[in-house]
């Protein structure tokens, strides 16, 4: 490609780019693909398929002498078991704000990581929690249950004994 | 006629006398240009090293002075270098796995020699980093650093800032004791909570980016070995690479931008030279800049001459060293004095009350008690993305290189102080004493609490208060120095309530002697 003499103001002038050098650019453009493209088959790697975690669903006894109202929680469980005259249900005590877990209380739960307050239905009293507690999937008879941590269910839902 | 010279040594003894020349050889090898005693070899010096020639040959005298930078930028670097060192040491003994993490720590802490003493230095010099690199930042923003040409070096600034934070976050997680647990739960739960959002208006099911964001920080759905193992690579090698790339294009900029940044009329306020302390050019220099040449527009040193500016060598770098030293100073001397902590085992059961993370992520925790979404990641984000745009909002020139601007900008700065500590502590105030709109209105959208909640307010003042600059003093840069100044004033007031006032349940307390104990 020529260039007009007017243009060129010195040697240390950089040439202007030949335009209709259509094999030199498609070769940038594809290397420029290339890169794009295995950056995100690179970045495809850490989202894991599988996850390591135990099994979210386990088995529980609860306890003869479980008052209704009182909250029985399966040891290293993030779940409190409550058993009345309506039947049996469970209630995550995972805090739907950051994740601490939630301590049952006489009137509710309460979060201790900033404070936020659920009724004993789960529902935000106070606090910065945006929704209520879950209600868990429960399943069973007499004493022994199982628990589907994965598996919501409205709140209100029981399962008779 | 004479016989020409002939070679009388043996073989041997030519072997004998290399034997002997070789370590002056060696030295000869290394530092081609001999010691540095002239401007000619003390030139050499720094730019036939490939460490050293990051820095110009010479050095305006502007730049050595105190109150130019307070060396800041070199402490950030001085504590960036300690925790390397310190952190491949720590790396012979601990283990990221869970089953071994703790106990590995506890080994170093209690049993591996100087084991204790290297994590509290690792640990300190963290800490201060991020001291001086806040420091710093607001050094680079009330000389105007900022200011063309030297907006890019900005931005790069605001990633190493970042990347700082990052490697603090990740290395909190390492021990693996209830502090850090519950700390990386909540920072990874923060990651996620832009469901506030998608879940208040009904969409997490077709468009979750906060669980994709937690799912990639943690590699599954807890807090576990997943998660430990990438902390730990983040940690050790990712974000170090990171930040080492970064500074390098930082320092090189530095240099590219033309030097440290200086008032126009620094050469008339600086008095005049001693000749005997600052020698002239006893020499002429070996090199002439070559490329300078070809350069174009406002660059280095093109079209000045060298007055006013002293060698390099050794005039910045013993400048430089004796920062580093006391920067070293300090971190061992806090180390001798306050161990680093570490508390039980990670318990995922039972949370740490209060579970607090590093005090300099305390201000975040604050607002987040408001709501997950906007302190943890709306707001900062609106702050990252605000700190980024002034160089690009406010293109006025007087006053660059002078301390907040010139005259005009402390009377100024202190009235923004002042607004931005009262507002703060006011707005915390009414919080703490009659709550927030859930407690006023139970069961209102979490749509409403995530917009207007105290985080947010604050921010919107803020802001106006600093458009209100704008128009009071009809300049851009009253209102940048407000908006800097307010802002860091709000993360202020809320790191403190944080760190100091903040009790079980994040509960207000005048001391940690009232808490109730349990
Ligand atoms: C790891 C963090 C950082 C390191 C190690 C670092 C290092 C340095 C050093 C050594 C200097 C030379 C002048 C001095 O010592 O003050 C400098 C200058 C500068 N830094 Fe940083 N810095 C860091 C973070 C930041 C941040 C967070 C910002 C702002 C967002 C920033 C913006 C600047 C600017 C604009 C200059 C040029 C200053 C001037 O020309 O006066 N840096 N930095
Ligand atoms: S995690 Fe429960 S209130 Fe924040």
């Amino acid at each position: 490609m020529t260039v007009k003499a007017r243009e060129q103001k010195s040697r240390l002038d950089p040439e202007p780019m030949p335009r209709r050098d259509f094999l030199g650019l498609s070769a940038i453009w594809a290397m420029g693909a290339a890169l794009f493209f295995s950056l995100l088959g690179m970045l495809r790697l850490p989202k894991a398929a599988v996850l390591s975690s135990p099994s979210k669903k386990f088995r529980i006894t609860l306890p003869k002498a479980l008052a209704a109202g009182e909250a029985y929680v399966p040891p290293g469980r993030a779940v409190a078991v409550f058993r009345d005259d309506a039947g049996v249900h469970a209630i995550s005590t995972t805090c739907t704000h950051l994740g601490c877990i939630v301590k049952p209380t006489t009137e509710g739960f309460e979060c201790p990581c900033h404070g936020s307050l659920f009724a004993a239905d789960g529902s935000v009293t106070r606090g910065p929690a945006p929704r209520s507690l879950d209600w868990l999937k429960v399943q069973g008879s007499g004493d022994a249950w199982i628990v589907d941590e994965e598996s919501r269910v409205p709140p209100g839902t029981r399962e008779q004994a | 006629m004479s016989a020409p010279v002939i070679e009388q040594r043996t073989a041997l003894r030519v072997f004998r006398d290399n034997l002997l020349a070789a370590p002056r050889r060696l030295l000869d090898s290394a530092f081609r240009s001999g010691k540095p005693h002239t401007d000619r070899t003390r030139s050499n010096f720094v730019f036939g090293n490939v460490f050293l020639h990051l820095h110009s040959v010479r050095t305006h005298r502007w730049t050595l002075r105190w109150a130019t930078t307070a060396g800041l930028g070199i402490a950030s670097t001085a504590a960036f270098l300690i925790t390397l060192v310190t952190g491949v040491l720590l790396m012979f003994y601990y283990k990221p796995y869970p089953d071994a993490a703790y106990d590995s720590i506890k080994d170093i802490h209690f049993v591996v020699p100087t084991g204790r003493f290297i994590r509290n230095i690792h640990r300190w010099a963290a800490n201060v980093m991020v001291v001086t690199v806040i420091l710093h930042m607001a050094r680079a923003f009330y000389t105007g650093a900022y200011r063309k040409p030297r907006e890019f070096n900005w931005l790069i600034g605001m990633g190493l800032f970042v990347t700082t934070l990052g490697l603090s976050f990740t290395g909190y997680l390492l021990p693996w004791d209830q502090l850090a647990y519950w700390a990386i739960t909540i920072g990874a739960n923060i990651a996620q909570s832009p469901r506030e959002v998608t879940d208040a208006l009904g969409i997490t099911e077709w468009f979750d980016p906060g669980g994709f964001q937690r799912l990639l920080l943690l590699g599954s759905d807890t807090v576990g070995a997943e998660a430990l193992i990438r902390f730990y690579l983040l940690h050790v090698m990712l974000l170090p690479l990171v930040l080492t790339a970064l500074m390098a294009v930082h320092f090189w900029r530095i240099r590219k931008d033309g030097g440290i940044v200086r008032p126009a009329d620094a050469d008339q306020r600086l008095a005049k030279r001693e000749e005997a302390v600052y020698p002239v050019f006893t020499e002429a220099p070996a090199k002439t800049y070559q490329l300078a040449a070809i350069v174009r527009g406002r660059t280095t040193a093109v079209g000045r001459g060298p007055e006013n500016t002293v060698p390099s060598m050794p005039h910045l770098f013993y400048a430089e060293l004796a920062v580093l030293m006391l920067t070293a100073a300090i971190c061992l001397a806090l180390s001798l004095v306050s161990d680093a902590p570490l508390k039980e085992l990670a318990n995922p059961a039972v949370p740490e009350n209060p579970a607090k993370a590093p005090w300099y992520f305390l201000g975040l925790q604050e607002m987040v008690a408001f709501s997950a979404f906007m302190g943890g990641i709306g707001i900062p984000s609106i702050v990252i993305i605000g700190l980024g745009l002034i160089p690009f909002l406010d293109r006025e020139e007087s006053g660059t290189g002078e301390w907040f601007g010139g005259p005009g900008g402390w009377p100024l700065v202190k009235q923004a102080t002042a607004f931005g500590l009262g507002t703060a502590i006011l707005i915390e105030a009414l919080v703490i004493r009659f709550g927030w709109i859930r407690e006023w209105f139970p069961g209102v959208s979490q749509l409403v609490v995530t917009l207007i909640n105290p985080g947010t307010v604050l921010t919107l003042i803020y802001g106006l208060y600093s458009v209100w600059l704008v128009r009071r003093y009809n300049s851009t840069r009253a209102g940048a120095l407000g908006l800097f100044t307010v802002f860091l004033c709000g993360f202020l007031v809320l790191t403190i309530i944080g760190v100091y006032f903040r009790g079980p349940n994040w509960e207000f307390y005048w001391s940690p002697s009232d808490w109730p104990k349990h």
